[in-house]
């Protein structure tokens, strides 16, 4: 491997959802995790992830009142890694549609809107295990992907989606409810999850080795 | 017809696994956090871990135990027993669960239901409803780990309480809770016409037939099971292979 080992992630904290499975799956792969919550920690980092569970507002209200939108968006001009999962990955898109409409980080050009057009009885939130199967208009960049096999089961829990404007940056789908939607959004080393890895097992451990092994080779 | 989950139950007094018929006679089946990681490695879709006397003793939790238990394990972990406050809920999530199931405190102070449900979101806070049958031909809401009454209709209770927001409902049927003797799909079913939120259901299985039953008889999300799994009547693994033969969804 190239580059340095002592890479340094962080995870930001701003108020919503739980932080330490997250933690736990990450140290799997490597010692330096830390959580953190205001801008000065953020510039020592080597990679950022944006976890979250729950309302579009409130996490990007948790953001905002810590002073961290600007930083996290010049982290990601800067060209260093960030891992969105779940609500960490809608906010990186422009706008939500939860509750109103709210303005998000826009480092993905696009929307999270609710599930349109489900079959009958289909429930919302969607909980539970589903595969991703990978987009036909793109291929995976950095290796993200590496070693999953082909459409593994991960874990959702949503009920909204992200709808990149950019269809390549849509790098895999997934259906629900006989509807597909994008389950995974990526820029260059921006990577947005709509599912937890750090619940997905097996597979979900590999996706973030791969995200590790790729900011350990920076 | 959406993936069905197949969790695990392990239902925690003191330090050990236990189980027993009827919601009674324990017996010790192993260690926590063992069997988590067994279960977790033969394909579970989730863990469900209930403390069956932190209400009854007004107990918390072991929360240490939870951290052991949810160290080595990168499922989805949902806990209950004896959380009764918000406090409570950050102490599980921090500890590793997900998503908290609460019975006995919901039914005493059902605003707490609603309370949890706006600072969690509904996705963590799970119904977990303790059902008896009555003559009438309803069903009584017990807590306290299956020991006390309440007078109350379970199923209207439940009603009630998707209202209040639960993410999720966890439905034990004390009559049958370890007696392999199938799933009361009557009670399920009454539970599954309006249930608009995932519907987990447990006590009675027996034999895989049994699951394959409660699934195609009644519209559920998720069986958890004990008895079966902890005496390897069948595995995880044997369970779903025979499920997606039947033409039933499972994660493989």
């Amino acid at each position: 491997m190239s580059g340095s080992n002592n890479k340094k992630i962080g995870i930001v904290d701003y108020g919503v959802g739980n932080l330490y499975s997250l933690r736990k799956a990450l140290r799997e792969f490597i010692d330096d995790v830390v959580i953190v919550e205001n801008t000065e920690e953020i510039n020592r980092l080597d990679a950022l992830v944006l976890p979250g569970v729950g309302s579009f507002e409130a996490g990007m209200e948790g953001i905002k009142a810590r002073g961290l939108e600007g930083e996290i968006k010049k982290f990601a001009e800067k060209g260093k890694p960030i891992l969105g999962i779940c609500l960490g990955a809608q906010l990186l898109l422009s706008k939500g549609y939860e509750f109103g409409e709210f303005r998000g980080l826009d480092i993905i050009s696009g929307k999270v809107v609710k599930f349109p057009g489900l079959k009958m009885g289909i429930k919302i939130p969607h909980i539970g295990w589903n595969k991703i199967t990978l987009s036909n208009s793109t291929k995976p960049e950095g290796d993200i992907l590496n070693s999953i096999g082909k459409d593994p089961y991960v874990y959702f829990v949503h009920s909204y989606i992200l709808e990149p404007i950019d269809k390549k940056a849509i790098l895999t789908t997934t259906i629900y409810g006989g509807y597909q939607f994008c389950s995974t959004v990526q820029k260059g080393n921006v990577y947005g999850f709509q599912f937890h890895p750090e619940k997905s097992g097996q597979v979900g451990l590999r996706i973030i080795k791969n995200f590790v092994n790729l900011v350990k080779a920076l | 017809m959406e993936n069905i989950r197949i969790i695990p139950r392990l239902d925690i007094k003191g330090t050990n696994v236990v189980k027993g018929i009827f919601t009674e006679g324990l017996r010790v089946v192993g260690n926590p956090k063992e069997l988590a990681f067994k279960y977790y490695k033969d394909g579970a879709d989730e863990l469900l871990c209930m403390d069956i006397v932190a209400s009854l003793y007004q107990r918390n939790f072991d929360f240490d135990l939870l951290r052991s238990v949810s160290e080595e394990i990168f499922i989805p972990i949902t806990v209950g027993g004896g959380i009764r406050s918000v406090n409570d809920i950050n102490n599980a999530l921090r500890a590793g669960a997900d998503k908290v199931a609460i019975n006995t405190y919901g039914i005493k102070k059902p605003k707490f239901l609603n309370e949890a449900v706006k600072k969690f979101g509904s996705q963590c806070i799970v119904l977990s409803v303790e059902a008896k049958h009555r003559n009438d031909g309803t069903w009584e809401a017990y807590t306290d780990g299956g020991r006390e009454h309440t007078g109350i209709n379970a199923v209207e209770w439940i009603r009630k309480a998707l209202v209040l927001g639960v993410g999720e409902v966890v439905i034990t049927s004390i009559d049958r809770d370890g007696s392999r003797k199938g799933y009361d799909t009557e009670l399920i079913s009454e539970v599954s016409k309006f249930c608009k939120v995932p519907l987990v259901v447990h006590g009675g299985a027996g034999t895989k037939e049994s699951v394959v039953k409660v699934i195609k008889k009644t519209k559920i999300d998720a069986v958890a099971i004990a008895t079966s799994f902890h005496y390897g009547d069948f595995k995880i693994k044997n369970l779903k292979e025979y499920l997606f033969k039947k033409k039933i969804n499972v994660r493989v």
